[in-house]
């Protein structure tokens, strides 16, 4: 199983769609290491530095219907590569996400409610989070304090987190 | 209660339920290219499972970068050319014989109405059309495919799109699509299948529903999906024909494949579409639309016909009667790739190919090319393209270009006048 904790890359807009997660004319890579430097390159977003900002971080917050748009694993896997195996969104493109937990990797969706408070009160913080795998909670932490908050995934989503992926349960099951 | 269509296939593949709401179902046809498959193939290897589960479901072919650009390109074609190979994988489409997978795949009659499908590749949802649930994938999804030929899937929730009335003269199905998706948005129908339904439906060519389902994707659906009927079995008869006696037998075994009066929808939307105008992408995404009229003015520095929305024969026709005796703008490049051999060689007989390049066109071998700026046609910065291809990302065909998706007549339009304009094409 992958590690799910570390410092948060908060993302404040929604319809961020693959290509700029990785662009195109990287889907030449038949390596998943030589994505590294590309994560988020075409991401429009004022403010945003992807050499910068992608640092050190595990975890993305963001909006409505991340990763829109193409099929390419390539998507998840430049997260991947960077350290970042968990999303957290109001919710996803569909492919993204099953391509997230086919790879092991939590793509978690929460209320609009719940994102909205998470930006008002984390953005911009030296924020991290873990995720309690076993029971279904985010622990954000900020400025020494820490708070708790539910989510729900699906038996076969946690499934596959627990399993590393699709292929191995897949061989197993099929 | 009655089922959709979706639900109907569903249920003849199921394999099981692992989990509540996770169908795993047996696939009919697994397609792949030369951009997603490698890696599936490379980490298939490496896992010491370099299996395939039916060389005869499997069809491939090289067409996002081809003839290959650089070594990188060359290596995935290879990767893909020597696992055909060595799986016995017959139906591989390589340079000189290979298309645009959305284009070619239908056309060399791979797609049946009920079929299971899936394609690393988001506009897989194109074989639809045929009414097939067809959906795309990643390439974990796509390894699994190739090794134990299932897939799984949510429940498919369908919104229902019903399309009355009659389309005016230089309307199109791009037009109806790009409305549709206007009035779904970009995250509309995600998780959903979007039935389309309707007299205008069951007038279209199959190239139309083809450029209909392409773009379910576009407002976030797994997949599109249209009844079969008469049109279905005509197109694909030349392939089916030793399987029935008659086409009216042919169509009675795939009219199973419709919904039920009293199936259940998330949504129904009902519109008709006799006032519906030639319709243009202006942002960076697919549900930016505004009729042709409000963008007129808008200057063009390239215009892109091809792809696996709008690369078929029926588009290079309906451009082509625009582009006749005219000449494109001196300010303007224009692209034209015919989607597979077959329509190359239909729009060279037809004088086409002939129109195209007395008007200025660059003709470019089948190919994805220009449409994902990973090939051929890639825009520099500032610029932009009109194009009949489905998605206007920001980069998409560039870094810092612009893309304005639109019908292939009124792309042909823009060529010539070096801006967007169609006031003399549409007479409503």
């Amino acid at each position: 199983m992958k590690t799910f904790k570390g410092k948060v890359l908060f993302l404040d807009r929604s319809d961020i769609n693959t290509d700029e997660i990785i662009p195109a004319k990287y889907l030449t890579e038949i390596t998943k290491e030589a994505l590294k430097p590309y994560l988020l390159e075409d991401l429009t977003l004022e403010g945003f530095n992807n050499e910068e900002d992608i640092k050190d971080k595990a975890v993305v917050i963001t909006r409505e219907n991340f990763g829109c748009g193409s099929s390419r694993e390539h998507a998840p896997w430049a997260l991947e590569v960077n350290g970042i195996n968990v999303v957290i969104a109001e919710n996803f493109a569909r492919i993204f996400r099953q391509n997230m937990y086919n790879c092991g990797m939590f793509a978690i969706e929460l209320p609009k409610e719940k994102i909205d408070y998470l930006f008002d009160n984390y953005a911009g913080k030296d924020t991290e989070v873990e995720i309690d795998v076993d029971n279904d909670k985010i622990i954000v932490v900020a400025e020494g304090n820490s708070e708790t908050i539910d989510f729900k995934v699906g038996g076969f989503d946690k499934t596959l987190v627990k399993e590393g992926g699709w292929v191995g349960y897949a061989d197993k099951n099929y | 209660m009655g089922k959709t269509i979706a639900e109907k296939i569903f249920d003849a593949h199921r394999v099981n339920m692992p989990f509540p709401d996770t169908h795993v179902l047996k696939l009919d046809r697994v397609f792949c290219h030369e951009i997603t498959t490698p890696i599936a193939i490379t980490d298939l290897m490496a896992r010491g499972m370099d299996r395939v589960f039916d060389p005869t479901k499997i069809k491939a072919v090289i067409d996002h970068v081809t003839p290959a650009k650089d070594s990188k390109t060359a290596e995935q074609g290879k990767i893909l050319r020597d696992w055909a190979k060595r799986h016995n994988i017959k139906d591989f489409f390589d340079v000189g014989r290979n298309g645009v997978c959305h284009a070619i795949f239908p056309e060399k009659g791979f797609v049946r109405p009920g079929y299971t499908i899936i394609m690393g590749d988001s506009h897989t949802c194109t074989h639809g059309a045929f009414g097939a649930f067809a959906a795309g994938v990643g390439t974990t999804d796509l390894e699994v495919g190739i090794l134990k030929g299932v897939c799984s899937f949510h429940h498919p929730e369908t919104i229902k799109i019903e399309l009355n009335g009659k389309l005016k003269p230089g309307v199109y199905a791009k037009d109806v699509i790009l409305f549709i998706i206007k009035e779904l948005t970009v995250n509309g129908a995600t998780n959903k299948v979007i039935e389309f339904t309707g007299p205008v439906v069951d007038k279209m060519s199959m190239e139309s529903r083809m450029t209909l389902c392409n773009m379910a994707i576009e407002a976030g659906g797994t997949s599109g999906i249209c009844y079969p009927d008469m049109t279905t079995v005509e197109y694909l008869w030349d392939f089916i024909k030793d399987e029935f006696e008659s086409k009216e037998e042919a169509l009675e075994e795939y009219s199973k494949w419709v919904s039920d009066e009293d199936a259940s929808y998330e949504k129904v939307h009902t519109y008709d579409i006799s006032e519906l105008e030639p319709m243009v992408t202006f942002g960076y995404k697919p549900d930016q639309v505004k009729p042709v009229k409000e963008m007129e003015g808008t200057k063009i520095d390239q215009v892109y016909i091809g792809s696996c929305t709008n690369g078929r024969i029926e588009d290079l026709r309906i451009a082509a009667s625009v582009l006749k005796d005219k000449k494109i703008s001196d300010d303007v490049r224009g692209i034209v790739s015919p989607a597979t051999p077959e329509i190359y060689s239909i729009a060279l007989k037809e004088g086409i190919i002939e129109i195209f390049q007395d008007a200025g066109f660059c003709v470019t071998n089948p190919t994805c090319g220009a449409c994902l700026g990973m090939s051929n046609g890639v825009l520099a910065e500032g610029e932009a393209c009109a194009s009949t291809t489905n998605r206007n990302f920001n980069g998409r065909m560039g870094k810092g270009g612009m893309v304005h998706l639109m019908s292939p007549a009124t792309a042909a339009k823009a060529a010539i006048e070096g801006e967007i304009k169609n006031s003399e094409l549409y007479k409503g």
